[in-house]
């Protein structure tokens, strides 16, 4: 009881919050129970692969959740997230390799294929410890959290804002992922980490083991969404909001802008490295185009078009906007890069609030 | 009258004996006795050395493929199976009946003596190149007796590229077949030279049973090593300054929108593409004038993507300034636009374009140092640009108008500057040097609709390496680059080099947010 009451706290005045997390948590429910229980003859059975897709989708809406917490709230453009959701993604897809065990092609008990394929005698330093899944875990939230730590620690100390700060988060990515493309990295260059059994003695290719992780996916969303709702709320929220307005006011009165700056920073590439770690046991396979420049700035696209500032909306535009490419790019392949390019000019010039700001725009009108 | 007859014979004979004509001459090679066909070779060389025909005469008897009219001794030379043609007449003979002809024969010493003619021949030319030609033809088939001829050539040349190879020459037989001092000497010569023959003979020598001469081969080799070292530092440099001009080219656009207008435009990398794709068009357009191509394609590629660019900043940009990020989405937005209008107009797939003649092959420096012309255009292309920009916005009114709206747009609209109308052509010309650099990038990478975001991250680095808003930085920072990422190239890979630049970047705007050469005073600020 207790528990509940502090979130209907935080979700107090939240009525957008409210509608979009429970509409979420209807669909999540009807879509695992038709996958689950109706028979497949059933005109109302659910597609597994539905239940895949709607679960990379909310993976997503994690990310895009953890950008506008950084840029609707405290006035970074990081044009570099997707290097803290790929990471968080690697991270969690050693774990994976380390179960496939001996049935790889090669089957060595020791060594994920790549590297047999690579003539590796041994296991490298850093991927110790993956084997286990706590610890796994533990990577997943800790690499993103020191990247974005020392990132930020070099980047708000010496005062980089703005555009500048945009462009080398983009190089970051950029970096990284020429990094990852490389062979001798580990990682299993330009093909990434793929062929995943199972995950904590479970089969990834079950039914239930997909609505699992579409069920906990979900519950990973609204905790994150709770987690960004309770900081903006609190007073750390509102220091944060007055940086984004206006940076210097804020450091005159003496707070330590940098610290705030670099906590929600962290806090954010945390969020989105879980992200990552629960998108690559859904869409079984993680390689460095996530690291790509073009899928940060298309994440950017997600919370422009949702509405920046609101939490929920990032949620709606990811959802959206994810829906839109699935259809796209199987129907009319052609198009979808016209539309992702008109839909980045349409919004910025005409919608500066995304569809939040347009719906409550014409509630406004009907008033 | 019969004595007069007589005398006006002996005179004529007497006149011929002495100055007969090639044809005369060469007649005399139907002789069966080789001592005869030498002395003719020898007197041929003395008096006709600059008819054309003793080359062709001496080719084709050095082949076996020259021929004498059994009743004439007319010389002819075998055209093809059946077919001679006649060297007096110029005249073919075909389907000619093989028993009205013989061949003339020669003998390994004779082919020497030929062989050595026709070295000399060429080797007293008068055209250069033919000289040059015939120089390196005799020291990549060098032999003891060449010495003779060489040394004779080295008195009267004066070209230095020439003499370089006679004296090489020289050098080698001396270092290969001399004995004692005179080939210790050569020996430590032969380490001034760089090309692959000295090298081979050092080589050759290595084994050799004396002492001395094993010590001075080894050090001959050293010396090769230590210049070639050096040398390949100057190519090294090279790459550098050429990677440093693309990126300069690629950069110099940007530094205009970015640095001068503030605007963040992520299509920029599509405008050079577009530059790129103008060249391509224009090959097409125009198969005939590959030639002219590139040069046709500068223009026509600046008033493209210049217009593209102003089209560009009228539709879009003049409704976010002073909201750079949203600039950056709306531009963002245009180039997924651009690079999918190109994939649908063209291919997905990389377009070829030519490269015309005189933008192919190489400058030879010496043996280990040779420098691609298109690398060297690009380099001097980039250079011509920058200064260009550099004249009309430092010295031209359009210039002074532009730096007054970047600096403080509302006195410069005060002072009577059309604020907007200055925007869209700054624009336009930062888009059009885009394009430029398209057309000079199509000579040196693939051209595809990926080609822009290539270079977009890369130019970003440069300019706000530089520091934003400064020309000489975006110069400076461009060839920094280009010569860092070339020298760490080697030891890193070319990947690593790449996250090495970039994590270099990184951590210089950390110390140095404003760039190399930030801008001061009021101005600079945000």
């Amino acid at each position: 009881m207790e528990r509940k009451s502090i979130i209907l706290r935080i979700l107090e005045n939240d009525k957008g919050g409210k509608i979009v997390l429970s509409s979420l948590a209807v669909v999540v429910f009807v879509v695992a129970f038709c996958n689950l229980f109706i028979p497949e003859s059933s005109i109302f059975h659910i597609s597994t692969f539905t239940v895949t897709i709607l679960g990379k989708y909310l993976a997503f809406a994690l990310l895009a959740l953890a950008l506008d917490l950084v840029w609707g709230y405290l006035g970074i453009l990081s044009l570099g997230h997707g290097a803290f959701f790929a990471l968080g993604g690697y991270a969690f897809a050693m774990y994976l390799m380390r179960q496939i065990g001996n049935r790889g092609v090669y089957g060595n008990a020791e060594l994920p294929d790549f590297m047999v394929f690579m003539n590796l005698k041994e296991l490298p330093w850093f991927w110790l410890g993956f084997d286990n899944p706590l610890f796994a875990i533990l990577m997943v939230m800790m690499v993103p959290a020191i990247l974005a730590f020392v990132f930020g620690w070099f980047a708000f100390r010496s005062r980089v804002t703005g555009v500048y700060l945009s462009i080398i988060t983009q190089a970051l990515t950029y970096a990284l992922m020429l990094a990852f493309f490389r062979n001798d990295m580990g990682f299993g260059g330009n093909n990434g980490l793929t062929d995943f059994k199972d995950i904590l003695g479970f089969d990834l290719s079950a039914d239930t083991t997909r609505v699992a992780l579409l069920i906990i996916t979900f519950f990973a969303l609204v905790f994150g969404y709770l987690v960004c709702r309770f900081i903006i709320n609190s007073k750390l929220g509102r220091v944060v909001i007055s940086i984004r307005d206006a940076e210097s006011r804020v450091r005159f009165l003496g707070y330590k802008v940098e610290q705030y700056k670099l906590f929600i920073f962290v806090v954010s590439a945390v969020l989105a490295g879980i992200a990552g770690a629960l998108y690559v046991p859904q869409v079984a396979i993680i390689n460095p185009n996530i690291f790509s420049p073009l899928f940060s700035i298309e994440l950017v696209i997600w919370v422009a078009i949702g509405g920046r500032g609101t939490l929920y909306g990032a949620i709606i535009g990811a959802i959206v906007v994810s829906l839109a490419s699935t259809y796209f790019t199987s129907a009319l392949p052609e198009v979808w890069l016209y539309a992702l390019g008109g839909l980045f000019v349409v919004v910025t010039l005409y919608l500066p609030m995304g569809i939040v700001g347009l719906i409550s725009k014409i509630k406004m009108k009907k008033a | 009258m019969n004595i007069l007859k007589i005398i006006l014979l002996n005179l004529l004979i007497f006149s011929f004996s002495y100055s007969s004509t090639f044809e005369e001459l060469s007649s005399k090679l139907s002789d069966n006795s080789f001592k005869v066909k030498e002395d003719v070779v020898s007197e041929l060389i003395v008096n006709y050395k600059d008819e054309q025909r003793l080359e062709i005469l001496l080719q084709n008897m050095l082949l076996g493929n020259l021929y004498f009219q059994n009743q004439s001794n007319e010389i002819l030379f075998l055209e093809k199976e059946n077919s001679f043609k006649s060297l007096f007449t110029n005249e073919s003979i075909t389907n000619a009946n093989e028993n009205d002809f013989s061949k003339i024969k020669i003998n390994n010493k004779l082919r020497s003596v030929i062989k050595a003619s026709l070295a000399k021949i060429n080797l007293f030319a008068n055209d250069e190149n033919k000289r040059l030609k015939a120089a390196k033809n005799i020291l990549e088939n060098l032999e003891e007796q060449d010495k003779k001829i060489l040394e004779e050539a080295l008195k009267t040349e004066k070209t230095s590229s020439v003499k370089d190879i006679l004296l090489e020459s020289i050098t080698n037989i001396n270092a290969k077949f001399s004995t004692g001092d005179e080939q210790l000497i050569a020996i430590s010569k032969l380490g001034s030279f760089l090309s692959a023959k000295s090298l081979e003979t050092l080589n050759g020598l290595k084994d050799s049973s004396d002492e001395k001469v094993k010590v001075a081969v080894k050090k001959a080799l050293n010396e090769i090593e230590f210049s070639k070292s050096i040398y390949s530092l100057i190519e090294t440099a090279f790459f550098g300054l050429s990677q440093g001009s693309v990126l300069l080219l690629a950069a110099i656009g940007l530094a205009i929108t970015f640095g001068v207008m503030k605007v963040i435009n992520m299509a920029h990398g599509e405008l050079i593409m577009i530059g790129a794709y103008t060249t391509y068009t224009i090959q097409q357009l125009m198969p005939n004038l590959i030639e002219y191509s590139v040069i046709i394609a500068i223009p026509a590629a600046f008033i493209i993507s210049g217009l593209v660019g102003i089209a560009i900043e009228r539709l879009v940009i003049r409704h976010l300034y002073g909201r750079p990020l949203e600039t950056l989405l709306a531009t963002f937005g245009i180039s997924l636009i651009l690079q999918q209008v190109v994939r649908t107009i063209f291919s997905p797939l990389n377009q070829e374009v030519k490269t015309p003649s005189w933008m192919s092959g190489a400058l030879e420096i010496n043996g280990a140092l040779s420098l691609t012309y298109n690398r060297l255009y690009v380099v001097i292309f980039a250079f011509v640009v920058f200064f260009a920009i550099l004249y009309v916005m430092k010295k031209t009114s359009l210039g002074l108008k532009v730096r007054a709206v970047s600096q403080n747009r509302p006195i410069a609209r005060a002072m009577g500057i059309q604020s907007s109308k200055i925007d869209a052509i700054t624009f336009g010309i930062g888009s059009g040097i885009a394009g430029v650099a398209g057309v000079a990038l199509s000579q040196l990478t693939n051209v595809g609709p990926n080609l822009g975001q290539a270079y977009i991250v890369d130019s970003f680095m440069v300019v706000v390496f530089g520091g934003v808003g400064n020309l000489w930085g975006t110069l400076i920072a461009s060839f920094t680059l280009g010569e860092i990422n070339k020298f760490i190239e080697p030891l890193a890979g070319a990947i690593l080099a790449k996250v090495i630049i970039l994590v270099f970047i990184i951590l210089f705007i950390q110390k140095r947010p404003r760039g190399l050469f930030p801008q001061k005073g009021r101005d600079a600020q945000d």
